[in-house]
């Protein structure tokens, strides 16, 4: 018998060890009876793209910001007609989210003239109104860095007196955290200033695609909006020419694959090419190196900037493919002769209203695609290096406090709980007494932390509760994928016996390849890939760039056709199956696989 | 005219100036392999030879002389004067030097069929078609419509010299002396050229047309497969393998791979095709590999191109040839269900970008497995 639904998020049970979890987060995350009726109602799935890993309690920021933001430019600034925003719960720690839709048709009907003008005024406007928006979103970055976190000194400067102040530095500090919060909302807020519509346009575009030419593949439609000059590809681009640079300058054997970046920075400095490599590596940090290795949502997900032993890697493995005398540019002029030879070949097939519909559909679809692109460096990139190196500067002062053994114990407790600590450090601070602090929070850290762990063993389940029949949330569909395919692989729902695959996924980027899996549950085992190898993954990062010219093929737990895996194996032309579910989990490092990325599906060879 | 002197020339070197030399049917093969459509590889016997099979005026004097006072009304006399013709002909050696061009030009062809596929066919007997072809000699583009004769299954060297001599005599049958003699072309100045092909030997076959028969889609290939020749698809015998390749991307778009029970075979030692059972490890796989979906797909977009306008092709993957030469084009013809309609309009007329972007949202993506809907309506929980 098939199951027809997922089991409700009141039927999962607690995992041993794991009780009391619910004290890790804010009350408002949490499925409750008080609306146990609504939730049982509602189809929710696991976000494993954007938080893989068990929330920490202080990155519930990112999920909070997002949750916030992408609903209001559905429901309160564009007016969607049937789409509210996603809300989000917290289960066993894992974060999981459900689109809101307008069912009733007449109130769907009543919000399409306000859409018609309020998203019409951005469609007629996008490149005026995106040039502004890179602009708001360099400010809002330079805004977070000029946030001064300074500790509270014994006494005031005397300038406090003499200037008549009256403000204090206990009143700074909580000035500052509050700022970094708001800060964090603001570029969550920017971030979903075009996105909703992006996404809405290119669907749009993609669906009209498939009318027109019907089977299609997917890859095909993204292929002729293809970007050019993409943000997110400069990183990687950045570390190709600091190769060059360092083959030009002489002092390529300096920089060696798996060498300390310290050490090898230390040996430059000797000469004067050296010297004239490091600034140009000093160049390029800013703001190319603000990367992160994962999604950027969590604290712990490593930065280029601050880590760079992952740039180096890179640096290193393309000095050697330069002296093997290998090229290491991508294709850009191919890429882009592609795109444009099919758009012109679709076309010349359609007359009438159909080649003009065409044509407008793609223009528009082009037009949204840089930000679409874009964003995401500016974003979970740029500004999210920073901001968790600023909240870093606050768990400074807390250890010095004695609130926290380490700085980044305090992303164990949420951001109000933050909020709380910092007051009770500048009451303390204040009266001259000692806070609770330093007796309370190690204890509860160690709690936390060993309730963490537990946390991190359990499985997640891919989804709650019964699916919809239909989902009109543009996000849902073009970021998660959620489609009625995979709605049936979670449910287990097989592709039955006479399949010539063992997973199923979507077709991410084009070609066959056969190879042995190497299993990465994050960015730390990045290292471990060898050369023709297929990375298997519960999502990619571009920031892995240097391991797309290492890899032969790669398959996703999670992912639809636009996520950064697909995007990015298809500018590398590396075959991929991306949001299977369940490839980290089926696969294991050293098995045989067949990927088959224009199918989308995986075959195990044993 | 191409001063050329050459007995046999292949089929890639019959240019269009050759026509005198090579006759049509040469010429288009020829064309067509230059424009990258692959056809059963093979070689034309020129007009030389046949010159040079009449000898030094000697044969043709002779062939005058019988010819003289035909009456194009006498059938009786016509056939009297074909049969004395025709015997001359064949009695006559054919010249050392003519034979052995041809006997070379088959011994490559064999060569060249001596595919990787396992295939069957004894190298000394490959066989092959052997097809006449009259040209004019002052009039290259005069058509003797309906007067080619075309023998299937010749089989071994020795064979094929005969069927060359039979095609040399056919210049001479009464209705050819008819058509001549009404049409007031000299006889002497019609020659005849000799065209000699590779029988297909078809692992997989089928057809094919430049677009999506079931909906008109004009960026899609659409390939019916089935073991062995093409007769089991177009007889309806068998439920073909389908392909559909988007021949803009060059993407197999879909594949539905059907069980394919029985198949048509050349037996050539029997000069003939029999039926027989598809071995039971090969009735459910699919009888093209990508490669070869990806390859007939390129052929059908430039025969496509060629014509200009939507193509049903028939066409066959040759167990004797190697890839990529074993792609075979066997007949086009135009498309005529589709190209004559206009496209259907998928847009709604004064529809802006704006309301498709509207009409998409509210139309949203469908989640639940329909089979999920029925099982619940049938209270499965």
């Amino acid at each position: 018998m098939t199951e027809t639904r997922f089991p409700s998020p009141f039927e999962v049970p607690t995992p041993e060890g794991c009780e009391g979890w619910e004290d890790l987060y804010p009350y408002y995350y949490l499925f409750s009876e008080e609306r146990r009726e609504l939730e049982e109602s509602k189809f929710w799935f696991f976000d494993g793209m954007h938080h893989p890993d068990v929330l920490y309690p202080f990155d519930t920021i990112t999920s909070e910001s997002w949750w916030v933001a992408l609903g209001e430019m559905n429901s309160r600034v564009y007016i969607v007609p049937p789409a509210l925003g996603i809300d989000h719960r917290v289960l066993n720690g894992r974060l999981y989210i459900s689109a809101n839709a307008i069912t009733d048709e007449e109130v769907v009907g009543a919000r399409v003239a306000h859409f018609m003008e309020r998203a019409g005024y951005y469609y007629e406007n996008w490149d005026e109104l995106y040039a502004k928006w890179q602009d708001k979103a360099r400010e809002t970055i330079e805004e977070l860095k000029a946030v001064e976190v300074k500790p509270l000194p014994e006494m005031e400067d005397i300038e406090v007196v003499r200037s008549g102040r009256g403000l204090t530095s206990a009143y700074d500090l909580l000035v500052a955290y509050n700022r970094v919060i708001e800060n964090m909302h603001k570029i969550w807020h920017l971030h979903f200033e075009f996105l909703n519509l992006g996404y809405a346009a290119y669907l749009t575009y993609f669906g009209f695609c498939k009318q027109l030419f019907p089977d299609i593949p997917d890859q095909v439609v993204a292929q002729m909006v293809a970007g050019i000059d993409v943000l997110l590809f400069r990183p990687d681009a950045e570390l190709k020419k600091l190769a060059a640079k360092a083959v030009e300058l002489g002092v390529g054997d300096a920089i060696k694959d798996g060498a300390d970046p310290e050490a090898v920075i230390a040996a430059l400095e000797q000469s004067d090419a050296g010297q004239q490599w490091i600034a140009a590596l000093e160049k390029a940090k800013d703001p190319w190196f603000y990367f992160s290795t994962g999604s950027g949502f969590y604290h712990h997900h490593k930065t280029w900037i601050n880590d760079q032993t992952f740039p180096f890697a890179g640096i290193a493995g393309y000095i050697r493919k330069l002296e093997a005398g290998e090229s290491i540019e991508r294709p850009f002029d191919e890429v882009i002769a592609e795109r444009d030879r099919l758009a012109t070949e679709y076309a010349a097939l359609l007359d009438g209203d159909d080649l003009k519909n065409f044509n407008d559909q793609l223009g528009l679809a082009r037009t949204v695609f840089p930000f679409i692109e874009d964003h995401n460096f500016y974003v979970e990139h740029w500004h999210h290096a920073v901001f968790w190196n600023k909240m870093r500067e606050f768990g400074q002062i807390f250890v010095d406090a004695g609130f926290f053994e380490e700085v980044d114990d305090m992303f164990y407790l949420h951001r109000f709980e933050v909020q709380a600590a910092l007051y009770d450090l500048i009451a303390s601070w204040g009266v001259g007494t000692p806070a609770r602090g330093p007796g309370y929070w190690p204890k509860e850290v160690a709690r936390r932390r060993e309730l963490f762990a537990k946390l991190s063993e359990w499985q997640p389940l891919p989804a709650l509760g019964e699916p919809p029949e239909v989902v009109t949330e543009p996000f849902t569909i073009m970021l998660w994928g959620i489609t009625t395919d995979s709605v049936r692989n979670w449910l287990g729902i097989d592709a039955g016996e006479d399949a010539d695959y063992d997973l199923s996924g979507f077709a991410g980027s084009p070609g066959t390849v056969e190879g042995v899996a190497r299993v990465i549950l994050s960015a730390d085992g990045l290292g471990d890939i060898q050369d023709g190898e297929i990375l298997v993954c519960p999502i990619t990062n571009p920031s892995w760039g240097p391991v797309f010219s290492k890899i032969a093929g790669a398959v996703t737990d999670i992912g639809g056709m636009m996520s950064h895996a697909s995007i990015v194996c298809r500018e590398y032309g590396v075959p991929a199956v991306v949001g299977t579910g369940f490839a980290t989990q089926r696969i294991k490092t050293g098995q045989r696989l067949l990927v088959n990325g224009a199918e989308g599906t995986v075959k195990f060879l044993d | 005219m191409t001063a050329d002197t050459r007995y046999i020339l292949k089929f890639e070197e019959c240019h269009e100036d050759c026509v005198a030399l090579v006759g049509g049917k040469s010429t288009g093969l020829g064309s067509m392999i230059r424009a990258g459509v692959p056809v059963p590889p093979g070689f034309a016997v020129t007009t030389h030879a046949y010159r040079a099979m009449l000898g030094n005026g000697g044969l043709e004097r002779e062939i005058a002389e019988i010819l003289e006072g035909a009456d194009s009304d006498d059938v009786d006399g016509l056939d009297a004067i074909s049969d004395k013709i025709g015997a001359k002909i064949i009695e006559r050696p054919i010249p050392p030097a003519v034979e052995s061009a041809i006997r070379e030009g088959y011994e490559e062809l064999v060569a060249l069929c001596s595919g990787p596929n396992g295939s069957d066919t004894p190298t000394d007997s490959l066989p092959v078609a052997v097809r006449s072809s009259a040209t004019a000699e002052d009039l290259p583009g005069a058509s003797f419509a309906g007067q080619q004769d075309t023998f299937l299954w010749v089989v071994g060297i020795d064979d094929v010299l005969t069927h060359v001599k039979r095609c040399w005599a056919s210049l001479y049958t009464a209705r050819a002396i008819a058509y001549r003699m009404e049409r007031g072309f000299a006889h002497e100045k019609v020659y005849m050229s000799v065209c000699i092909q590779k029988m297909v030997n078809a692992r997989s076959a089928g057809v094919m047309f430049t677009l999506n028969p079931i909906n008109g889609d004009r960026s899609k290939v659409a390939i019916d497969a089935s073991w062995g020749l093409g007769e089991s698809v177009a007889s309806g015998e068998v439920t073909p393998d389908n392909y559909l390749v988007d021949k803009i991307a060059m993407k197999i778009a879909k594949r539905t791979v059907s069980l394919k029970a029985i198949e048509y075979r050349a037996i050539p030692g029997e000069r003939r095709v029999a039926k027989t059972e598809v071995p039971v490890d090969r009735r459910d796989a699919p009888c093209l590999s990508d490669d070869e979906i990806l390859a007939l797909s390129r052929v059908a977009r430039s025969v496509e191109a060629r014509h200009q306008r939507p193509q049903d092709l028939e066409w066959a993957i040759d167990a004797d040839l190697e890839p990529p030469n074993n792609v075979l084009l066997l007949q086009s013809r135009p498309e005529t269900v589709w190209s004559d309609r206009d496209r259907v309009q998928v847009s709604e007329s004064n529809h802006s970008t704006l309301d498709y972007i509207v009409a998409n949202l509210r139309t949203g993506v469908r989640l639940r497995p329909a089979e999920l809907d029925s099982a619940e309506s049938g209270g499965v929980h």
